[in-house]
């Protein structure tokens, strides 16, 4: 980055234009497609030639995905609110207190971080038959608090150990009780850590196929990617291609709309949960 | 941290007893803390591993829940002996190298654009993001339809009349698409977590040395990312060899697109026969350790750093 001449930084910034372009394009022709109708989506072009909001009225009108989107939205923010709270002590404990095996606890989250979702899949069909938490909400949650509590745990550790916690004692030395020192000198600190491993476990939870296309069968809980990939749109001789992209932008939103607010910190927590020191 | 706080309760007791205490104390709160986390931990990831590992040594269907006998190693070598393992390893072996090699060409450009380019970098690492988080089924029927003979713009731009899902390695081209488009944000913020710590002295220093361009990126940028890289692709590889998502939307498996986790799908969940599905599923880990292994064999670095915020 010596002196940026402007041929390089001409070329920077249309390498910048196409990744852009290229970034968006699935997401336009989603959005593109979801307003086709009639022959318009079987005619191989790019826009619609009349704008409907046809399939959005069949979307939301069809059971199977209100129900999933109710499931999606419900099981997620569940997960994410325990997942988070449960970590957060974990990681607190790990900063700031010496116990033996937390040492073990972050090998062994790794571990779990890395093994195959699909490799636990079976037993826990049959376990979740066995004891009735088969297509249940529960039985959804579950799973996704063992695997995004490694993610969490490695997140919020790497955040905490970046906190000056030594502001704690002066606030003490000060004359502060522990809990004022905690919620005014520490809390504020500590929350940006906390939201940005909240939104990590919400795309986990939101994004995940591999449990909710196994380990339920009904409108009870199944969650929008598995209800996308049954959606049979509003009769059987319909093909729901149309149907099935103004699905896909409905969840979409709520994805674009984190991503957009909260940019900075995304980016900071996949790279603090890799790659620090 | 911990010595730090130690010390600052035990200036006025200086009795050791005291000082005992203050660390039974520690020691107990730090495992009540960490508690809730191992345990579910233990029960939904560990324990059922270990159930996977045992229902594999049966002859298990639920569809016949009194023929459950013990079957020895037997199914391992069912699915060992059958060609349809092999072609499915081959598969995702095939997708998991195409995919992570040009995620690491791509992903390296990216994260040096998003630290150099001196105009639109904000849009760039806020665009750059979305395809991380939009829902991996999603963008599969995005690529699919796209592609699709019918409805897609695909053969239309391109000039092309190819009926993409009809064969094994066009299907397999379109997926590793969608999956490269999918993933290569993550493996380009991991490495500019990487880049940053290549100090732009280091790099001047370099140049009035007399390195061009091509060593001051092999000689410098490479080995001082080296740590930054092996977390990446280490990530990405294992991610990409459970592939299941983008398979099942656009193929379902046809036409010899199956990856072994599709193939664990298939017995474990249609064909409900447990002890079979398991065999695989242990399989599949045993693979992914061993992917693991390599990596950490072929990188030779100290695994008790990796990744690690100790």
């Amino acid at each position: 980055m010596s002196q940026p001449s402007p041929a390089r930084e001409g070329v920077r910034t249309l390498v910048s234009v196409v990744v852009i372009a290229i970034t968006v394009l699935p997401l336009a022709w989603m959005l593109s497609l979801s307003f086709k109708s009639g022959d318009d989506i079987n005619n191989a072009q790019f826009l619609p030639k009349t704008w409907s909001l046809d399939n959005y009225r069949t979307v939301f009108r069809n059971d199977l995905f209100t129900d999933a989107l109710r499931n999606s939205i419900g099981i997620s923010l569940i997960a994410t609110a325990i997942a988070v709270a449960c970590a957060t002590g974990t990681a607190y404990a790990i900063v700031r207190m010496e116990f033996p095996g937390k040492r073990l606890i972050l090998l062994g989250a790794l571990a779990i971080a890395m093994f195959p979702t699909i490799a636990v899949v079976g037993p826990l069909f049959d376990m979740w038959r066995t004891i009735g938490l088969f297509d249940t909400w529960i039985g959804l949650i579950l799973p996704y608090l063992s695997f995004t509590m490694p993610l969490s745990i490695w997140t919020l550790t790497s955040f905490f150990k970046q906190i000056p916690w030594a502001l704690e004692d002066a606030a003490r030395i000060d004359g502060a009780s522990a809990w004022q020192a905690f919620r005014y000198v520490i809390a504020p600190m500590a929350v940006p850590a906390v939201v940005t491993t909240a939104i990590l476990v919400f795309f986990f939870a939101w994004n995940d196929f591999v449990f909710s296309v196994s380990l339920t069968s009904t409108n009870n809980s199944r969650t929008v990617p598995a209800a996308l990939a049954f959606f049979t749109g509003a009769s059987q001789f319909q093909q729901p291609t149309a149907a099935i992209a103004a699905a896909s932008v409905v969840v979409s939103v709520p994805v674009i709309v984190l991503v957009l607010v909260f940019q900075k910190r995304i980016v900071a927590g996949i790279t603090s949960g890799a790659v620090k020191e | 941290m911990s010595t730090a706080s130690a010390t600052r309760t035990a200036p006025r007791h200086r009795k050791p007893r005291k000082q005992l205490d203050h660390a039974q104390r520690m020691r107990r709160t730090g495992w009540l803390l960490s508690a809730p986390a191992v345990l579910i931990m233990l029960a939904v990831a560990i324990a059922p591993l270990v159930d996977a590992a045992w229902l594999s040594l049966f002859h298990k269907r639920l569809t016949t829940p009194d023929a459950n006998s013990f079957a020895g190693l037997s199914n391992y070598w069912v699915v060992l002996k059958d060609p349809l393992w092999w072609t499915d390893v081959w598969t995702t072996l095939a997708l998991t190298v195409l995919t992570v090699s040009v995620e690491f060409v791509i992903g390296f450009g990216l994260a040096q654009l998003m630290q150099r380019a001196l105009y639109l970098r904000r849009t760039l690492r806020t665009i750059v993001l979305i395809p991380y988080g939009i829902v991996t089924v999603v963008s599969a029927y995005a690529w699919r339809y796209a592609f699709d003979p019918s409805t897609g713009f695909v053969n239309d731009w391109f000039g092309t009349d190819v009926a993409w899902f009809d064969h094994r390695w066009t299907a397999l081209f379109v997926i590793a698409l969608s999956e490269i488009w999918k993933t290569t944000p993550f493996m380009s913020l991991l490495l500019l977590g990487g880049l940053i710590q290549v100090s732009p002295d280091v790099h001047e220093a370099a140049r009035v040395d007399g390195a061009g361009p091509w060593q001051r990126l092999t000689r410098v940028t490479l080995p001082i990312m080296k740590q930054a890289i092996l977390v990446a692709l280490l990530f990405r590889t294992m991610d990409a060899f459970r592939i299941f998502d983008s398979v099942f939307v656009m193929t379902g498996g046809a036409n010899d697109t199956e990856t072994v986790s599709f193939l664990a799908y298939r017995q474990l969940v249609s064909r409900t026969a447990l002890g079979l599905g398991s065999a695989i599923s242990v399989l599949l880990f045993a693979c992914v350790l061993l992917i693991a292994f390599l990596f950490i064999k072929l990188f030779r670095t100290d695994v008790s750093k990796l990744g690690s915020p100790t």
